[in-house]
């Protein structure tokens, strides 16, 4: 008997069916990874076996877990199950743990829920627990006090205190830089060898997936459309879907040769500090340095790439280059004028610079039109344009980012994800400027969609001489679209050069580090078919 | 660019840090964050009061109208007023005024009312029995009513027991406290004849006392429950949608005890705030309840003064209050850092 299987189940909620006769199987030991894209009905899977889906579910078929029917059994059994016989991870571990209890608490919870013991003894274990998740700081502390990556271990910690048969790890590296998710994902494999438990790893991530399980499950828009042994699905895939998902994951885009030729905006030794909290009443307060001695250039028409891990000072950067905040000393100049003069932003450069943000989904006023939306940078304008000029420089943004003249008038909500980051393209496009910052761009984008939006930008590179700064944690996304790259850690660049190059052979050990710990997808010698 | 000489900033540590052990600054900086935090709290607190004190005595002081030619009249001799001016202190430079007063207040001495030409401190001390009792009597039974109609509310939501909460909340907060105090009046203390209608029992006997502040206490706390209801609710259920309980369901832990163990701590910050905020109120905003029910509190005593131009009652008042103010301000800070530990790091 399998420890988990799902049998022809189905799930709804209130008219919206979200899972179609699925069936998905987990043994002992073994490693099942569900992937698929946003919307394919993924974590509702997950929360099925746990038990937890939200009011108003209505669910058929069978969820077999150790025995025991999941649909069928009462809540307060379902109870006595949640950690005990499965364990569950979550993706976000900024805010999956409880803010005002200590983490050795936290975990010592799950002990005392389940076996009958002392509060001394279950937290003697919860601290042996947060050792054997490679946990190097004390109990006593508070999730705040930790990095993501600890926080996850925490989270991990609790999911295995009592060792269940079965984990369910939602996207829990999803959040995470490379070198985290690298150091998780080996945990969570060693911790099925240990325990010989059953783990169900549920990731958009193809590279993770392809790199850890054992067997693998593609869902598409709530069925299941194909699953079988890693190896064999990596050699023979089945389904059109799934070779799509494959080859927009490794999807490359060919940029146009590109010219030599003159500095468009060049920074100078720019140094940024932030002041911290004192330690003490009177004492000094320690600065944080995000840049630290930071030059770099970008000339006319060049693709530049800027990767590494969070808080290395990217989006500091971000916002020095576009003159939002002061820098304490350096210059950054565009074509030899600053960004920042006097107490403000000099406009002039602003109308020749544009940026391009991560989230589709909050950085446009929900209460605007698409026309008001991308016509906003007309202001940085001395005389903007009105009337049929106005009406047609909106069409040709539109036009541009592959959308229509038509779509003007509607309101964000009504378009895609992946609709909403080429009109926040197009707004960047309308005052047609010299250099666009593209920050995490496509980062919060599916695989399907991220590949169009590449193709977006490698065809408007071939239209007009466009320069840009794309910024990303993701190596292989940086590595296709930008002609020359910097890697940034700790406020400093440490390695720029050619992209080919600099990948290919990399200098610095902290860019080698990088590029190890990025999973990497298997080549797929199948002739790659097209989205 | 010549180097800046250090500030004091930079060389008082080093001077303190010095300081042999066990020396207060010494515990300062070594300790715990939450000692840190309590001294930093701790000094804006002084400076609110600097602050607070120089405004209330400045604003007396440019409101037209001398007390001492207030208080003899129209008709009065200029050397009488002079004399009765330098009685008063009123011929000294402001500052002399500013600091005497102030060094008084430190010593419970405000001086004398000049129309009751009693001192202001036995005015307040009378007062301030009656107010301050009433006041933590009301905030007492608004959080006894508040917290478990809220939570009970938000663990049943949508369902009959919170449209309940919900709908006695409205009205609460829509229907004015002195309307509850004639309600009262009318129900506990005309039919039933409970308790009485009105009047101060004194604290020779303490259980009168309490009885004769009750029904004054329950007007004033039924509609700062119903806020209270309401913003324990909300916040509770913005916390149950959060992504640790979920964790925390994933656990094992049923609903009722993922709400008690993780949600209610953390419910409590926002619910802190209007707690303090309402004490304020209570303190000086009970003037009407105390006309309904005939206490002689601070509220009336401020009401009197103002009418009769006793600045110097009205200024001590005043300063009073705003000192209890702060220093509940002050506990509700660190109420915060006791239940959350995340601004325990912040200074």
């Amino acid at each position: 008997m399998s420890l988990l299987s799902i049998k022809d189940y189905s799930l709804a909620i209130g008219d919206f069916k979200i899972l179609h006769n699925i069936d998905v199987t987990v043994e002992p030991g073994q490693i099942v990874a569900i992937t698929g894209e946003s919307g394919s009905g993924k974590s509702m899977t997950a929360l099925s076996v746990m038990g937890l889906l939200p009011d108003g579910a209505f669910a058929q078929g069978q969820i077999m877990l150790d025995g025991v029917d999941i649909g069928q059994t009462s809540e307060s059994n379902l109870c006595k199950m949640r950690g005990n016989v499965m364990g569950m991870v979550f993706q976000e571990p900024m805010t999956a743990l409880n803010p005002v209890k200590t983490i050795g608490d936290q975990v010592a919870e799950t002990i005392l829920i389940h076996q009958d013991t002392t509060k001394a003894e279950a937290r003697k274990r919860a601290a042996d627990i947060l050792l054997r998740v490679g946990l190097k700081v004390a109990p006593s502390r508070y999730p705040h006090e930790l990095s993501g990556g600890q926080r996850q271990r925490v989270v991990i910690a609790m999911a295995i205190a009592v060792r269940p048969k079965l984990l369910i790890a939602d996207e829990p590296t999803t959040a995470l830089d490379v070198t985290t998710q690298a150091r998780i994902l080996e945990l969570l494999k060693d911790l099925v060898q240990d325990f010989g438990m059953g783990l169900l790893i549920i990731t958009h991530d193809l590279a993770v997936v392809a790199d850890i399980a054992d067997e693998i499950v593609v869902m598409q828009k709530g069925k299941v459309v194909e699953a079988a042994a890693t190896q064999d699905l990596l050699r023979d895939m089945q389904h059109p879907y799934t070779k799509a998902l494959f080859e927009a994951s490794s999807h490359k885009v060919a940029l146009p040769e590109r010219a030599h030729t003159t500095k468009l905006l060049e920074a100078k030794n720019i140094v940024r500090s932030y002041a911290m909290p004192r330690k003490a009443l009177l004492g000094p307060r320690p600065t944080f340095k995000a840049l630290n001695d930071v030059s770099f250039h970008i000339e006319h028409g060049e693709r530049v790439g800027l990767v590494g891990e969070s808080g290395c000072g990217k989006s500091t950067l971000t916002r020095a280059i576009l003159g939002l905040e002061r820098v304490q000393s350096g210059d950054i100049q565009l074509d030899g004028l600053p960004v920042f003069s006097g107490k403000k932003p000099n406009l002039d450069v602003r109308r020749r610079m544009q940026v391009v943000f991560q989230d589709p989904y909050s950085s446009f006023n929900p209460r605007h039109r698409v026309d008001r939306i991308i016509t906003e940078p007309f202001h940085l304008l001395k005389s903007p344009p009105t009337g049929d000029e106005r009406n047609a420089a909106i069409a040709k943004a539109l036009k541009d980012v592959g959308l229509s003249e038509a779509d003007k008038t509607k309101y964000i909500h009504e378009f895609s994800g992946g609709q909403r980051q080429r009109i926040a393209i197009a707004r960047a496009l309308i005052v047609e400027p010299e250099l666009i910052i593209f920050d995490e761009a496509v980062s919060a984008l599916d695989v399907s969609v991220r590949a169009q939006i590449l193709d977006l930008i490698a065809d408007l590179c071939r239209k007009r001489p466009l320069a840009y700064l794309f910024i990303s944690h993701d190596l292989f996304v940086v590595r296709t679209v930008t002609d020359r790259v910097m890697v940034m850690q700790a406020g400093q660049i440490v390695e720029q050069g050619e992209t080919e190059a600099v990948f290919s052979n990399p200098q610095h050990p902290y860019t080698r580090t990088l590029i190890a710990a990025a999973p990497k997808l298997p080549e797929i010698t199948d002739a790659p078919l097209t989205v | 660019m010549h180097p800046k000489p250090a500030g004091l900033g930079t060389r008082l540590p080093k001077i303190l840090s010095n300081a042999p052990k066990g020396h207060l600054y010494a515990v300062y900086t070594r300790n715990s964050p939450m000692i840190r935090y309590t001294c930093g709290r701790l000094s804006s607190l002084i400076i609110s009061l600097i602050v607070a004190s120089l405004v209330i005595f400045l604003v007396i002081e440019v409101i037209p109208g001398d007390p001492a030619s207030f208080m003899l009249g129209i008709n009065a001799r200029a050397d009488t007023l002079a004399a009765l001016r330098t009685e008063m202190g009123l011929d000294q430079p402001m500052y002399i005024r500013y600091f005497h007063w102030v060094a008084g207040m430190l010593q419970w001495e405000f001086g004398t009312s000049w129309t009751y030409k009693t001192p202001v401190s036995e005015l307040i001390n009378d007062r301030i029995w009656v107010s301050l009792p009433l006041a933590i009597y009301a905030l007492i039974l608004s959080t006894l009513i508040a917290f478990p109609s809220g939570i009970y509310a938000a663990s049943r939501r949508g369902r009959a027991g919170d449209v309940t909460v919900i709908g006695a909340t409205q009205l609460g907060v829509a229907l004015p406290n002195f309307w509850f105090a004639m309600i009262l009046v009318l129900i506990f203390a005309i039919k039933l004849r409970w308790f009485s209608a009105g009047g101060f029992a004194g604290w020779d006997n303490p259980l009168l006392a309490i009885k004769s502040l009750t029904l004054p206490a329950i007007a004033l706390a039924l509609p700062q429950a119903a806020i209270l209801a309401r913003v324990m609710r909300s916040s509770l259920l913005d916390m149950l949608g959060e992504d640790f309980i979920r964790t925390a369901r994933a656990k094992g832990l049923t609903r009722r005890q993922a709400l008690w163990r993780h949600a209610v701590r953390n419910a409590l910050i926002p619910v802190l705030t209007i707690i303090g905020l309402q004490f304020s109120f209570l303190l000086a905003g009970g003037i009407i309840i105390e006309q309904v029910f005939f206490l002689p509190g601070l509220g009336r005593l401020i009401f009197q003064s103002i009418s009769a131009r006793d600045l110097i009652v009205v200024e001590s008042v005043v300063m009073l209050l705003v000192f209890t103010v702060i220093v509940v301000n002050f506990a509700v800070d660190l109420a915060y850092a006791a239940v959350d530990p995340r601004l325990r790091s912040r200074t």
